[in-house]
């Protein structure tokens, strides 16, 4: 790739090539051609639709960022994870909580970063306890299945003044109204985000969380995560302490589903406990399941399709929007197990590399470093 | 002390002072090693040591205790009493990532590398965590180590089962062990690829890696043994030169399946 390293796509090649490795779909200039038009499009399309539509669209983009979060950690590390939701939650009734409290600008401001460091704080400790405790596979998701459904219990039995940290009661089934906008900066000089700007600063904290998940999974740290999942003893072997991949993994899929989080509570200035919900919980393993587990990109994809189609099939008053995503989870397992994405992927390949194209999809830098 | 720490001036270590007096001056040395399962004893006080440079073959027959034995030396196993020495240190409580960075290596009975990457990634696992840098170097010298230099960007999947074994063989090979256990590294492999096997753990034992290694192929110790060990029910029954166990009817006795 970078041997042709003249001009204008020589330098686009450069810059796409830190982005590139085997542990990501998606490496040949062709994939990243369209990935800058993509980019151009979502960008583009709040100009297009109202700032509602776009404030609409944005919820299924911070929820593609809960999928990534999942990705990383069950995709590439193989933790099965049904707590991201946990996170989710945490992060957003922190946010609430601080923000309505501090009751200024810079206040939200302040609450983003507690809120994320919340969220990274309780994934790392059950983290800790569960994989210092030697906990793995089938294991991992029923303990943060549980984990999930009695914080459900916990924030539904919160109604009542008992339950007020400050000035912000918990609000028990009736949840956490009047959580402000999303705001960076001091009063006076703030930025304020809903509608369009909301899209904006969601489809860029996307855009910016997936090239880093990129950098990531084919980085050093990246090789070792995808070789736990392969293998655990094997890469113990190896002399990789796999508590501690797997727990940095775990933590950074915390902040990743806590910031979504942050996102999400400012989206409709509202949290309740349905965000611990079982069928809320399971979400995020659909998104990916049917995205493609072992692709950042497929997970993306999948979220944003999946819940524009559940929303279509609501707002239309019908009540077979979760019967057809079930379905469409059972096929996707059972026909395609690798994901629409990756499919779709190999495919692709299989047809250029029968035009006599070589692999076009391999990242060139393991021969090129030979050659060199 | 292993020619690793030895040629390192930093690394001064305590000789551990033994409690029966057991010579922990060599690389490696179990005291007393016990395992149960519940009620069954699968190792029972082994006193198994074994010096620099050697390369020692493990047999015994079936349910012998062998790849516990492997298992408790790599700490996959926790031992249920005794102690393990390695190169003088007691690692006996230490983790099986941190005794492989002792330099403890370990090759399992299935080869298991990884399928979905290439001969070259998956060498890339090892030397990325010791080599800072440029691993690429490290890798390309490993992988002609082991005669996979052609099949580098093939998938692991792709390979056959005597490169796997070697490519595997080769992966811990790269962390550069002062002590590498194999467990039944020709197990389903043809006559030219244990032949090939036999090459490479002799090359890799003339450049100073010690050798435990467990096998059946009685042809194959022989050919690359200097020293055999062999464990029955548990305990050692008999360890001398390959010749003088060769001969020995006890041991004949006990494989072929007599109490």
């Amino acid at each position: 790739m970078s041997g042709a390293s003249n001009g204008l796509l020589g330098l686009f090649d450069r810059l796409c090539e830190p982005f590139n490795g085997s542990n990501t779909i998606g490496n040949s200039r062709a994939f990243w051609v369209g990935a800058v038009v993509a980019l151009a499009i979502t960008f583009a399309y709040p100009l297009f639709v109202s700032a509602y539509q776009a404030g609409n669209t944005a919820l299924f983009l911070l929820y593609g960022l809960l999928a990534l979060s999942l990705s990383v950690v069950w995709g590439y590390a193989g933790v099965l994870s049904f707590g991201q939701v946990v996170f989710f939650g945490f992060a957003g009734y922190t946010f609430g909580i601080v923000s309505i409290n501090l009751g200024s600008t810079l206040g939200t401001t302040l609450a983003i970063p507690v809120a994320v460091l919340v969220a990274t704080a309780v994934a790392g400790l059950l983290g800790y306890f569960m994989f210092y405790g030697n906990v793995s596979g089938v294991f991992v998701a029923i303990i943060t299945l549980v984990v999930t459904l009695v914080m459900q219990t916990f924030m539904a039995q919160t109604a009542g003044d008992k339950w007020t940290i400050g000035e912000v009661p918990l609000g028990g089934f009736n949840g956490m109204p009047g959580i402000p906008n999303l705001a960076v900066g001091v009063e006076g000089a703030a930025l304020t985000f809903s509608g369009d700007t909301f899209y904006w600063l969601v489809l860029s904290t996307l855009v910016v969380v997936y090239f880093g998940l990129r950098v990531l999974v084919n980085s050093r740290f990246g090789y070792a995560m995808v070789a736990v999942r392969e293998d655990e003893d094997r890469v113990e072997m190896l002399g990789y302490d796999i508590r501690k991949v797997k727990l940095g993994v775990f933590t950074l899929g915390g902040a990743l589903a806590g910031f979504s989080g942050v996102l999400y509570a400012s989206w409709g200035n509202y949290i309740d406990p349905s965000v611990y919900s079982l069928t809320f919980a399971t979400m995020p393993v659909v998104w990916v399941t049917v995205g493609g587990r072992e692709s950042l990109l497929g997970g993306l994809v999948a979220t944003v399709a999946i819940e524009w189609f559940r929303q279509q099939l609501s707002v239309t008053g019908s009540e077979w929007a979760m019967v057809v995503v079930g379905v469409l989870l059972l096929t996707i397992v059972l026909a395609l197990p690798e994901g629409i994405i990756p499919y779709v992927h190999r495919k692709a390949v299989g047809v250029l590399q029968q035009r006599g194209f070589v692999d076009p999809d391999r990242p060139a830098t393991a021969t090129e470093e030979a050659a060199e | 002390m292993s020619s690793k720490s030895g040629t390192d001036p930093n690394v001064r270590r305590t000789p551990a002072v033994s409690a029966t007096g057991s010579d922990t001056s060599r690389l490696l040395q179990t005291e007393g090693l016990t395992k149960q399962f519940g009620g069954l004893t699968a190792i029972d006080g082994v006193d198994f040591g074994v010096d620099e440079g050697e390369l020692r073959c493990l047999i015994g027959p079936n349910g012998a205790g062998k790849s516990t034995l492997l298992k408790l030396i790599t700490g996959r196993l926790k031992a249920t009493s005794g102690r393990i020495y390695y190169d003088s240190v007691d690692v006996t409580d230490l983790d099986p990532h941190e005794r492989v960075r002792e330099g403890i290596g370990m090759k399992f009975q299935v080869p298991s590398v990884f399928e979905s990457l290439t001969a070259f990634e998956n060498v890339r696992l090892p030397v990325q965590r010791v080599v800072d840098g440029d691993p690429t170097e490290r890798i390309v010298e490993t992988l002609e180590r082991v005669g996979l230099a052609p099949e580098r960007d093939m998938l692991a999947s792709d390979l056959s089962h005597g490169q796997q074994q070697r490519l595997e063989i080769g992966m811990a090979a790269a962390l550069s062990p002062d002590l590498l256990m194999l467990d039944e590294p020709v197990a389903g492999l043809s006559i030219e690829e244990r032949a090939e096997v036999a090459d490479l753990v002799t090359r890799l034992n003339d450049r100073g890696i010690t050798f435990v290694v467990i096998e059946h192929d009685i042809d194959f110790v022989d050919r690359i043994a200097d020293e055999v060990t062999v464990l029955h029910q548990g305990d050692i029954f008999r360890e001398g030169p390959i010749e003088e166990i060769r001969a020995d009817d006890e041991v004949r006795r006990i494989y072929l399946g007599g109490q």
